[in-house]
């Protein structure tokens, strides 16, 4: 059960928290004009690694507020937390 | 009678009889006793029978790794407990215990054959017999297996105790309270810091607390007397809570622990007053300071397993602790130092003893010490026989080849009545990997020891790998100052005098002049686990240890292979010929002990499982006689019988009279959100399908809302109340969910956007008039309206009061009758729902459940996302082609729309399905086929929503049907399990084409 803290009010237990899969995967802005492959790619493709994800995370049962994880799926640290929009502190 | 009860102890009182019932058979013990204490005070260590080969097996260990001593407790009352270990439940007036599996009784067991018939039952022994005949399975084999399966019997009444969940945070959790887990515990109260300690018995102290050796001193202290002192002390310490019955279960990540504490487990059945039973501790500790100790190994050679063989640790502790001797006759079997203490205890208190050692000499202080007090000590021995059916009686022993791979010279048998073996300590390092660490292996004496990877977690003690006093002492003390940052402790100069131990021998499988397919040396006592199993496996190819393991089910037993899983890998090693440490280990997963469902489940149970939500206006539906129906966490009224009418006539005449005057339906659970903002027609504009930039001003329009990969998720009618101002509705069971997908985009896609969603399900109440009443009645309740067509169309909306409270009004129908809804503030909902009952009498207005609201719209062809569409149906295949804009640029799930496989043109399709005989219903789920003679079957369809309409008289269903659309006038068959039906495929509007009911 993870820590997290959360970049709007801090920490906080994992139950109150969804995860929202992979992040910084951005909606295409023109659909239309995406072939059938390359909306597929952003429909469906995501990763699954074993080592350092950035994922989207929910503040479901708090602020309600959607930010991004840095996580190491195989050891579950969290490296940080952001707020969307902002660049992830690691790269 | 003997009496087996030879040593007072300040831990039994001897003043307090306790009686108790073992199998049927009354006993005493003492206040303090375990129920395996009292047991082997009164002579009796067969207590239970083998899984497999129904063994009679004995008492073997005195904690929570005891693999035979398992017993059902309070059988035949609400209490009855299956699987506890007589070693950890406290002895309390009037228990009732009994042996599991065997029958008629554990003295004479019909499932003894299966020892006789061992050969023919190796291990894989069920996947590879009950493969045939075929036909054996279903009337032999299964039900065969089911009576033989399991261990104990469940309780079948509803658990009549309490069980809770507490919340704590601490700065540092300690896990056991033995002689480390106290000298941590001392060291992080003292400076500061608010502490926790569990510990699993009901005392603290662990092992050293029953230590009088003149081998093991602490500042010139027999160690038992020392800890005496430290724990007197420790209580009186403010920042420590001190919990003890408390055993930890899990060790997540980030430090959150899960432990059980047993609070009135330990009582008299008549004491225990209504009181909680056990309460789960949930904590998030800063820094864990795991101090678990060790566990004693066992030997394996050929009948290992009789009544009567013990741990020899235990044996100590059954003599030092509880007072009882567990024979009088006893052989010491060991391959290390520690098992002399049990020898010198023994002795000291005038017992007969001797000891085979595997190796060849020791000369350590506290060998000396059994040599001095004249204990015979076989060297370089080893046990190769056991005897005694029901209880041990003797043993034979032989020397040991030089490199201990083999026997040599003559077999020498030796009486005795308790044989105790000692095969060293293994680490119970549990704790360390259920957190995520890693594990070194240490050849010298064949241990998995920690190794640290996180900085807010410690080992300390024998489970980190020191055994001896004064590394435990030094050691702990060391590594707590480190990880506390603590510069001194009164553990500085603390002296220390143990023996130390300095000749190792370890074999894992002892050798025997018995073949090895004739041995039987057990690994897992319970599961009936042999080294030849083990053996077998490697032969037919298993390598991983996971394999190994499930195949021989070698660890799988409710012990959780506590005493086995070392000799298992050890086996493994030495047959296969690598070394121990590359092998890796088998997950340690949580729990540690077994925990009670009550425990897990806390006060979530009967009315407490789940939230109920109910309308402002349920009070009204259960005076009326409602049934209700569970949609998601709502109660929504099902349908009102009259009298002792059943569904079916109920919805009919429900139907009936909401088409033919007027009918009602408490509409509140619909999910309502609130959109403000100056892009809110932007927003919707991208959430739904059709075009919403040009909906006026209090007008209302229908929305579907697609994923991103174009399937259809949500629906219902959006109102808008002002410039930048809507109301959403969603279905009843998406609303949360629609809610956070919104929030979703605007948050993370769209953040540009000026729009702030508000969920107000629960604020507003709903009532939902239709029928060609419905413009009377609400002209009734709102008599300065004027509900004219041209001042109150179709799909729109007024403002309205009723008394002075404010309500809207949305001209919106899911019926296909003229409808109205009139929403509410949630307090005042009942006496609209009332006022509109009693206006409503004169047209005889008829409250209606859900299941009439799914006829209605089924007869008018509206879908009910949920049930009509699976996450597979795109607005095409619903044949709703007009609610998708062709002019919008995007919106969620477009492009979708045209990928390859959604423009296909067989894919499953919403249609109308009418049955050749009018009064068959068909059942919803049903399969469809098109050619019932061509084999296989081609399924092409199934029936979705199927009701009999009393407005149409027949019989009307919609269905998904491949290429469904093209079909319209075509035979199809719906097969039953007795019957085929012969359907014929409609439009999937079956009433009122022409919308004229609407606009009536």
């Amino acid at each position: 059960m993870f820590l997290i803290n959360c970049p709007y009010c801090g920490e906080r237990d994992q139950s109150e928290f969804s995860c929202g899969g992979e992040a910084h995967i951005v909606r295409p802005k023109q659909p239309t004009e995406l072939s059938d492959d390359q909306w597929a790619e952003y429909l469906f493709m995501r990763k699954n690694i074993k080592g350092i994800q950035f994922e989207r995370w929910n503040h479901a049962h708090g602020c309600r507020k959607w930010f991004n994880m840095v996580r190491d799926t195989s050891n579950d640290k969290i490296y940080a937390v952001y707020k969307m929009g902002e660049k992830s502190p690691i790269e | 009678m003997i009496k087996y009860r030879v040593n007072k102890t300040k831990h039994v009182d001897q003043t307090k009889t306790v009686s108790f019932d073992f199998d049927g058979k009354s006993y005493h013990g003492f206040d303090g006793d375990t129920l395996a204490s009292a047991l082997l005070s009164n002579g009796v260590h067969l207590v239970g029978r083998s899984f497999k080969y129904h063994r009679p097996r004995g008492i073997m260990s005195s904690g929570s790794e005891e693999p035979n001593a398992i017993c059902q407790i309070n059988e035949n009352t609400d209490l009855t407990e299956p699987n506890v270990r007589a070693t950890e439940i406290e002895l309390y007036e009037g228990l009732k215990a009994s042996s599991q599996n065997c029958w008629p009784s554990v003295n004479f067991d019909i499932g003894g054959i299966n020892n006789f018939i061992s050969p023919f039952i190796p291990a894989g022994f069920y996947y590879k017999t009950f493969m045939w005949p075929k036909n054996f399975w279903k009337k032999i084999y299964e039900p065969l297996i089911r009576w033989s399966a399991g261990l104990g019997k469940s309780p079948t009444k509803p658990d009549p105790e309490l069980y809770d969940h507490k919340h704590v945070h601490c700065d540092v959790l300690i896990i056991g309270g033995g002689i480390s887990g106290i000298i941590a515990s001392k060291i992080a109260s003292k400076n500061n810091l608010k502490t926790i300690l569990i510990e699993d018995k009901n005392i603290l102290g662990g092992s050293t607390i029953f230590q009088k050796n003149e081998n093991y001193k602490i500042n010139n202290k027999y160690s038992g007397e020392w800890i005496d002192e430290e724990i007197a002390e420790l209580k009186k310490l403010d920042n420590l809570t001190i919990k003890t019955r408390t055993s930890l279960a899990a060790y997540h990540s980030y430090n959150y622990l899960l432990a059980k504490e047993n609070i009135s487990d330990h009582l008299p059945l008549d004491k225990r007053n209504g009181d909680i039973r056990q309460r789960l501790w949930k904590i998030r500790a800063d820094k864990v300071i795991v101090a678990t100790g060790a566990i004693e190994r066992p030997l394996v050679f050929n009948n290992n397993d009789r009544p009567g063989i013990m741990l020899a640790n235990s044996v100590k502790k059954y003599l030092d602790f509880y007072g009882v001797s567990c024979g009088f006759n006893n052989v010491i079997f060991t391959n290390n130092d520690s098992a002399y203490e049990t020898a010198v205890s023994l002795k000291e208190k005038g017992i007969s003893v001797e000891i085979i050692d595997i190796r060849k000499k020791s000369n350590s202080k506290i060998v000396k010490n059994a040599e001095k007090l004249g204990v015979k000590i076989y060297w370089n021995s080893t046990v190769v026989n056991t005897f005694g059916h029901r209880k041990i009686n003797s043993i034979e022993i032989m020397n040991l080849s030089e490199d201990g791979s083999n026997i040599v010279g003559d077999k020498n048998k030796i009486n005795c009545d308790c044989l105790a073996v000692s095969g060293g300590w293994t680490p119970m390092v549990h704790m360390h990997t259920q957190s995520g660490g890693k594990l070194d292996f240490r050849e010298n004496d064949q241990t998995f020891i920690p190794t640290e990877i996180d900085e807010n977690h410690i080992n300390v003690g024998s489970c980190n790998g020191d055994f001896e006093l004064e590394e435990i002492i030094n050691n702990t003390n060391k590594k707590v100052k480190n990880f506390l940052k603590v510069s001194e402790t009164e553990f500085d100069n603390t002296s220390v005098l143990n023996s130390k131990e300095l000749d190792k021998r370890n074999i894992w499988l002892l050798p025997n002049y018995i073949s090895e397919g004739k041995c039987k040396s057990f690994i897992d006592f319970q599961n009936d686990s042999t080294a030849k199993d083990i053996k077998l496996a490697l032969r037919e190819g298993f390598k991983s240890i996971e394999h190994v393991k499930r195949y021989t089910t070698t660890g799988m037993a409710t012990d959780q292979g506590k005493l086995s899983n070392m000799h298992a890998l050890g086996i493994i090693a030495d047959t296969a010929g690598v070394k121990m440490g590359t092998l890796g280990t088998t997950t340690f997963r949580p729990p540690f002990t077994p925990l009670t469902f009550g425990s897990i489940v806390g006060r979530s149970v009967g009315k407490f499982f789940d939230i109920i939500r109910k309308t402002s206006i349920h009070e009204w539906h259960s005076q009326n006689n409602a049934k209700f129906e569970n949609v998601g966490q709502w109660k929504r009224p099902w349908y009102y019988p009259v009298n002792d009418e059943g569904l079916h006539d109920a919805v009919q005449r429900e139907s009936k009279a909401a088409r033919d005057s007027a009918g009602i339906l408490d509409a509140s659970t619909l999910g309502k959100i609130d959109i403000q903002g100056t892009d809110s027609s932007e927003f919707l504009n991208r959430v739904y399908t059709n075009a919403w930039s040009k909906l006026g001003i209090g007008k209302c329009r229908y929305g579907l809302m697609l994923n991103e990969d174009g399937m259809v998720y949500d629906d219902g009618v959006t109102t808008r109340l002002g410039e930048n101002h809507y109301l959403m509705t969603t279905t009843t069971g998406g609303a949360a969910n629609v809610l956070s997908k919104l929030e979703d985009y605007l948050q993370t896609e769209w953040p540009e956007l000026d729009v702030y969603l508000t969920s107000v399900t629960d604020h507003y109440s709903t009532a939902s008039i239709c029928g060609p009443n419905s413009k009377k009645i609400l002209t009734k309740i709102f008599p300065d309206k004027d509900f004219s067509d041209e001042a109150f169309p179709h799909m729109s909306y007024q403002n309205a009061k009723i008394d002075e409270i404010n309500c809207r009004i949305m001209r919106i129908s899911f019926t296909g009758e003229l409808s109205y809804e009139i929403n509410i503030e949630s307090k005042y909902g009942k006496s609209l729902w009332e006022k509109c009952i009693e206006v409503g009498k004169e047209f005889k207005i008829t409250p209606y459940g859900t299941e009439t609201m799914h006829l209605l719209r089924a007869e008018k062809g509206f879908i009910i996302v949920g049930q009509d569409t699976d996450g597979t149906m795109t607005p095409i295949d619903l044949q709703m082609d007009w609610i998708v804009s062709k002019k919008k640029y995007d919106f969620i799930g477009k492009r979708s729309l045209y990928r390859s496989d959604t423009i296909r043109e067989d894919r499953k399709q919403l249609v109308g399905l009418l049955t050749d005989d009018p009064n068959e219903v068909l059942e919803e789920g049903a399969q469809i086929v098109s050619d019932i003679n061509k084999k296989p079957i081609e399924m092409i369809g199934h029936v979705t929503s199927s009701y009999f309409s009393p407005n149409l008289n027949k019989s009307i269903a919609l269905a998904v049907v491949k290429s469904g659309k093209k079909m319209n006038g075509q035979k199809l068959i719906v097969p039953m399990e007795n019957k085929k039906i012969n359907v014929i495929v409609s439009d999937t509007v079956f009433l009122d084409k022409e919308n004229k009911r609407i606009n009536a």
